[in-house]
């Protein structure tokens, strides 16, 4: 619905084309342009007046390289000075104290701390760091609950809910567990809280006191409006706030927040929540999200992540073979796995705003990865002559391979079916040669009953 | 008085609506003070700025650009707010004014604009169940919601049920069901992980057969961008439909109003999929302001049943236009 800046900028520039340096005047019609969409992108307005009077310094009288237009060259001196103002990379949590190092986690009401909290559980467990959870909240139904169900999934320690305990004395116990069990690390989740609520905010201060935490972090919503500047800068008046996790990243929302709260706090921003699951959780790109705020799309992410997912090599390997009519059960297994990373990739390219048809249709892609995946695994328990000469395959060895498996034996034979299916299809589109592929578009790759769209 | 009134929606003439929730003059006092009190602290920066700006002030230019930034600061996006600044210049341009001048006419705008969409949830108790299905993004109060809608209706007398839709997110289920015995309703529900769809055809079936008059289905949290997820709502919906192929009778978008010009694509993609009905507007005691509900108001017109005003049973409100945008430009 909004549209891209470069798009924005590009019909200012429309009438002058081809002029040397950036003057004032162009400058400041570029920049409100800039203005809107930095706007619409939830970034303070606060925060936008003074980032638009800094890139106006820097802009005016800049010469324009020969080969681009003085619309690109706006949003290139826009996009710099965003990445600035987002911060560095990658800064890392800070656990430079005597353990258990404490971790406290805060935030408003529902904006992800409880999850955030077992997500980073998971990733220093990945880190060899012994790691206990405790939820101070005892306020919301289930709240506690839900903190013991998520460190079950991410097997780290948790400390047992006791009735009827507060805030203050469970934060405690828990950095004693936390110091007589060895553990390295103690992360606390609280209850949701509003920056006004005097009593809650006293409280959690007095939970600080008491467990001197390395790290505060604030927990926010990516969707967060313009109410962010102020939540942000009371919770670090209250509570001191050492670094940002800004959650739903996975969502299309186009994240102003950050630079909003990054502005008015000067802390980090030092992780990203992208999904509901544990794994979900991602260092900081500043290029990612200025690219986000201006509309132009993440488009370094989905780039490096398209990379690692998709092999070029073994696609074009397969393609060949393809052509040729050559299609055996083991290029029929690589597929699949290459299917499976597609289904992996679907919740990136939701973070795409209008990245365009070819996305949308992979976005809709009805891939089942636990399908694939006991496709894949029939496959797998097959012996090597039989996956390049599946003709061998006859009732005594189905069933060998469908225990191996863990499947019955009617899933082996409808694999070996899908696999006749696909192996004349490939015939065919040999023929056709390499232009057919193209023209059965992606989706020629696909199983038969995987197709894409709903 | 009541947001929540009784009768058939679209078929029929209102039938006598009982107060559901007869309010005592002290607690409705206090109610308002709060909600007053949670929209003044979020609306105090746009009062005094609106002092600063027209106390004894010419209504020029610059006056109106900066007008126009108090209405951004209160997430009613770029356009709207010039759309609403620009109005008030037909009528007032060059003018003398003073800020309370100023405020009553763009809360007057606003609440022209607001009105048509300050309609209670209509429950019709001849429907056994009323079905209310409730969707949203992550995290944005549904399952709050459910509960305080819950116990307005219980008091009005009606049987209510919930349905723990919900069999993703941990604790999800023993959340809602806190809430069912806080409520006194009970509580369909399956283990965490089971079909949604499965449970909800379920629910529909069984309140049914128990003659409820009304049944709430709580629904995992989604991201509206999301394809699968949505889909997934889309086969609950039809799911719903095999039993009563007229319900859901009405389906509830739930928003938090710390929420920016991303609620546009919420509404937006979770009306196309699931048929939204009505919009619910949670939070609104911290201090965002909601005001992108402005916007979308004019944009989709769907009305808005209640607003959320605190995290415990009884902080569901009526929807009021007119004291929303009071409240939004900063008047008491
Ligand atoms: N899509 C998505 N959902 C998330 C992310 N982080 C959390 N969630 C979801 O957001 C909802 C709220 O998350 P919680 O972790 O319970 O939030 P909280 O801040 O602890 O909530 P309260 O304790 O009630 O204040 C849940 O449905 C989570 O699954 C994220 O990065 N992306
Ligand atoms: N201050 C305030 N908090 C609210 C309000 N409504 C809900 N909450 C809180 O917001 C948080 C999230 O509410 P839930 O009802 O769990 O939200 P949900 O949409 O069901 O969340 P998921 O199921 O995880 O997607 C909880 O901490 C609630 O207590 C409200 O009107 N005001
Ligand atoms: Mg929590
Ligand atoms: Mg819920």
């Amino acid at each position: 619905m909004f549209e891209s800046l470069s798009s924005r900028l590009g019909k200012v520039f429309e009438k002058l084309t081809g002029r040397g340096a950036l003057s004032e005047a162009d400058v400041t019609e570029a920049l409100r342009e800039v203005r809107v969409a930095l706007l619409e992108a939830d970034v303070a307005l606060s925060v936008v007046k003074e980032f638009i009077g800094r890139v106006k310094a820097r802009a005016v009288g800049q010469e324009v390289i020969k080969s681009v237009t003085p619309g690109q060259m706006v949003v290139k001196i826009v996009h710099d000075e965003l990445i600035a103002t987002l911060g560095t990379k990658g800064t890392e949590l800070n656990l430079s104290a005597v353990p258990p190092v404490v971790i406290l986690m805060v935030g408003l009401q529902g904006s992800g701390k409880t999850t955030t909290s077992a997500k980073i559980a998971l990733k220093l467990k990945k880190e060899k760091k012994k790691v206990l959870l405790a939820s101070l909240d005892v306020y919301r139904p289930a709240a506690q609950q839900q903190l013991q169900i998520l460190a079950g999934q991410a097997e780290v320690g948790s400390l047992p809910i006791v009735m009827g305990e507060m805030p203050v004395a469970i934060s405690r116990r828990a950095v004693d567990v936390g110091r007589k069990e060895g553990y390295d690390v103690v992360i606390l989740d609280t209850a949701g809280r509003l920056h006004i609520d005097q009593e809650l905010m006293a409280e959690v201060a007095a939970v600080r006191d008491a467990t001197q935490p390395t790290e505060t972090l604030l927990v926010t919503d990516a969707m967060t409006g313009q109410d962010a500047v102020t939540l942000a800068r009371e919770f670090n008046e209250k509570v001191g706030v050492t670094g940002i996790v800004l959650t739903r990243i996975d969502g299309d929302a186009r994240g102003g927040a950050a630079l909003s709260m990054r502005a008015i706090t000067g802390r980090p921003i030092k992780f990203l929540g992208a999904g509901e699951k544990l794994d979900a959780l991602e260092v900081f790109h500043p290029d990612r999200i200025a690219g986000r705020i201006l509309g132009m799309g993440d488009v370094v992410g989905l780039v490096e992540k398209a990379m690692e997912t998709l092999d070029q090599e073994e696609a074009e390997r397969l393609a060949k073979r393809m052509e040729k009519g050559k299609f055996d059960l083991d290029d029929m297994r690589k597929q699949f796995a290459q299917v499976r990373k597609m289904g992996d990739l679907k919740g990136i390219l939701g973070m795409l705003p209008g990245i365009g048809k070819m996305a949308g249709a992979l976005k809709d892609a009805n891939i089942d990865n636990k399908m694939v995946a006991r496709q894949e695994a029939i496959i797998t328990s097959m012996t090597k002559a039989e996956r390049r000469n599946p003709d061998l395959i006859k009732a005594s060895r189905k069933k060998r391979i469908a225990a191996g498996a863990g499947v019955e034996v009617q899933d082996v034979n409808k694999l070996l079916k899908q696999y006749q299916q696909m192996a004349d299809m490939m015939k065919k589109v040999g023929k056709l040669g390499q232009k057919g592929l193209m023209r059965h578009g992606i989706g020629g790759l696909l199983p038969p009953g995987m197709k894409f769209g709903r | 008085m009541s947001i929540f009134g009784f009768g058939k929606k679209k078929d029929a003439a209102p039938a006598p609506a009982p107060d559901p929730a007869p309010t005592p003059a002290e607690e409705s006092a206090s109610w308002f003070g709060r909600l007053k009190s949670g929209l003044a602290k979020s609306s105090s920066k746009l009062t005094s700025g609106l002092g600063d700006l027209f106390t004894k002030r010419k209504l020029d230019d610059e006056a109106l650009e900066e007008l126009e930034e108090l209405l951004i600061t209160a997430d009613l996006g770029v356009a709207t707010a010039a759309r609403v600044t620009k109005h008030l210049a037909k009528t007032r341009f060059g003018q003398d004014v003073t800020s309370d001048e100023i405020k009553a006419t763009l809360a007057e705008e606003i609440t022209r604009i607001l009105g048509p969409v300050a309609r209670p949830l209509a429950i019709d108790p001849a429907r056994k169940p009323h079905v209310v299905l409730v969707v949203g993004v992550n995290g944005s109060g549904k399952t709050t919601t459910i509960g305080k809608m819950a116990k307005t209706y219980k008091d009005a007398g009606l049987n209510v049920t919930l349905a723990a839709g919900d069999t993703f997110r941990a604790a999800a289920v023993e959340q809602l069901k806190v809430w069912g015995e806080r409520t006194n309703c009970p509580v369909i529900a399956r283990e965490t992980g089971a079909d949604a769809a499965g449970l909800a055809y379920d629910a529909v079936e069984q309140s049914r057969a128990r003659g409820d008059d009304l049944l709430f289905i709580d629904t995992a949290g989604r991201l509206q961008n999301k394809a699968d997820l949505m889909a997934e709502l889309a086969k609950l919906v039809r799911s719903i439909k095999k039993v009563d192929e007229t319900a859901p009778h009405d389906v509830l978008l739930v928003l938090d109003a710390t929420v920016g010009q991303n609620a546009h694509s919420q509404v937006e993609i979770f009306k196309d999929m699931v048929a939204v009905s009505g919009l619910v507007l949670t939070k609104l005691d911290g201090t965002a302001r909601g005001g992108v509900l402005v916007a979308l108001a004019e944009k989709f017109g769907l009305p808005v049943h209640a607003i959320g005003v605190g995290e415990k049973v009884e902080d569901l409100r009526p929807f009021e236009a007119d004291a929303f945008a009071r409240s939004l430009v900063g008047m008491e």
